[in-house]
């Protein structure tokens, strides 16, 4: 068992990151996906996760999210523990209603959209502000009306997501999640299962994003050019660790390590 | 062998039969109601992930299905009064089969709801729902068309089964028939227009299911 006196009840100070992972570990039996990973992010700040398939880019998105538990360490929302909670003065493995309390912070895109094909594009918006946040309909709706303006897709607001684009799924999908106002918008290769022509419409929207809002946001793409557009840094990820990390002018025009010369020299040629 | 089929007595027995129907009808859908409702829980309680009630809703889905429905008939009714639960045949028979349907139904259901697919979990995670909402928002309504044409078969499972509560004594169409022809000594007639009105009642609902399953679907948004 870890000793969890080593961690802080909260974080506090002026720097608090936005979220801070502190030696977390994960592992599926004896496979070990994320060793000791430390990062922290800045609140505002852009974060694109890039490496090899299997290095553990979707695991740190899915453990954020609470997807999947952690079998050592700690990872912090806004100064807070979010996988652990404080009890009796040491830190015990949060509880579901910890869980709930925390993850209200964190919003998530999957690269499979994952929209309730139940609902109609407006319906799905609606879902999480109408249940979750106990808002009113009609705050729900203009809330979610604004936000399906936003990313393009207000005329389709009455469609079901069988009868959408991969790319039109996409943003509602975008719209969704930014309708519960997270702090940080997690994005899991959010482009990688639509088809070459709509993939523009998708990074757009985020684009406008990062522009527009004052979100959190960490991102996995192989989409190499918008990463390096887009992110205050990033992060390659090999085997579980994170192999080297900076603004991305610096890692793409002048990388450090080998692996990561090897990795973005493999990516251009496969472009 | 002479085949003589008379007309006179056939009209005679109808109207008692058709009353004798409504009995049929009413036992078959009280038993699926419980059903539906019952295997629901049964259903739910088998994903809550506390043992105990996983392993108890396990072997009670178990051991109904692998005990004849005559069995659990009797049961209810004739030991159900040694444990203080005495109840009328009428009662015993729509519990019983209620109970046995319940279990069938109950995996239907797990079929259902395993065809969900995992990313639909996920978002209700992300978007921070509890298990209730995601169950009853996302997850069942989703599972319910794939569960429609099993639970189709089962409701015209379940009216096929009714005879069998004849046995204790519940005046249902068989148990109806069966009196008619000790009374009479003619079984052509009565036994011709029991598998009749079966046919005219399975046929019609088994349509009327899938039109209801399009439906759904429809309405859902899927295809
Ligand atoms: N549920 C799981 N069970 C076992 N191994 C898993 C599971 N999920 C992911 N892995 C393994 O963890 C490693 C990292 O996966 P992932 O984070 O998805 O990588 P990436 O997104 O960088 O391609 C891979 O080796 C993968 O096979
Ligand atoms: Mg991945």
């Amino acid at each position: 068992m870890e000793d969890m006196s080593e961690y802080p009840l909260e974080l506090s100070g002026d720097n608090v990151p936005m979220v801070r992972f502190m030696n977390v570990t994960k592992s599926y039996g004896e496979l070990v996906v994320l060793d000791k990973l430390d990062l922290d992010i800045a609140a505002g700040e852009m974060v694109t996760v890039i490496g090899p398939s299997g290095s553990g880019k979707t695991t740190v998105l899915r453990m954020l999210m609470t997807l999947e538990t952690i079998n050592g360490g700690v990872i912090c929302v806004d100064g807070q523990p979010l996988t652990h909670m404080p009890k009796g003065g040491v830190l015990v493995p949060a509880d579901a209603r910890h869980l709930r309390k925390i993850r209200a912070s964190i919003g998530m895109c999957f690269q499979h959209f994952n929209l309730f094909p139940h609902m109609t594009a407006l319906q799905n918006c609606m879902e999480g502000p109408v249940q979750v946040l106990g808002l009113s309909k009609q705050a729900a709706r203009e809330r979610s009306e604004e936000l399906l303006d936003l990313v393009g897709m207000i005329d389709k607001k009455d469609q079901h997501p069988s009868r959408l684009s991969g790319g039109q799924q996409q943003r509602v999908a975008i719209a969704r999640a930014l309708a519960m106002r997270p702090k940080v918008m997690l994005f899991d290769e959010v482009t990688s299962a639509l088809d070459p022509e709509v993939i523009g419409e998708v990074t757009n929207v985020i684009r406008k994003l990062v522009s527009e809002h004052n979100l959190t946001m960490l991102m996995v793409t192989h989409q190499m050019g918008f990463a390096r557009d887009i992110s205050d840094r990033i992060c390659f990820f090999f085997g579980g660790r994170i192999e080297e990390q900076g603004p991305p002018d610096e890692l793409f025009a002048n990388p450090q390590r080998d692996r990561t010369r090897q990795f973005l020299s493999a990516v251009k040629e496969a472009v | 062998m002479s085949f003589n089929w008379r007309w006179d007595f056939t009209f005679e027995i109808l109207p008692r039969l058709l009353w004798a129907t409504l009995n049929t009808l009413m036992a078959a859908g009280v038993g699926y109601a419980i059903a539906v409702v019952l295997g629901l829980v049964l259903a739910l309680a088998q994903r809550t992930g506390f043992r105990p009630l996983t392993q108890l809703a396990r072997e009670f889905v178990e051991f109904i299905r692998s005990t004849p429905l005559v069995l659990q008939i009797f049961f209810v009714f004739y030991v159900g009064p040694q444990f203080g639960i005495r109840l009328s045949p009428w009662v015993s028979g729509m519990v019983a089969i209620g109970l046995h349907y319940s279990a069938y139904l109950s995996e239907v259901y797990r079929g259902g709801l395993e065809s969900v697919p995992k990313g639909q979990w996920e978002a209700c995670t992300a978007l921070n729902m509890t298990s209730r909402q995601t169950y009853f928002r996302v997850i069942i309504p989703q599972a319910l068309p794939p569960s429609l044409a099993g639970m189709g078969n089962y409701l015209v499972g379940i009216l096929k089964d009714t005879p069998m509560l004849s046995v204790i004594g519940v005046a249902e169409l068989m148990h109806t028939a069966n009196a008619i022809g000790s009374e009479s000594y003619r079984f052509l007639e009565p036994y011709t227009l029991v598998g009749i009105i079966f046919l005219a009642i399975s046929l019609p609902t088994a349509g009327l299911i899938r039109l209801f399953e399009i439906w759904v679907r429809r309405k859902l948004g899927m295809r």
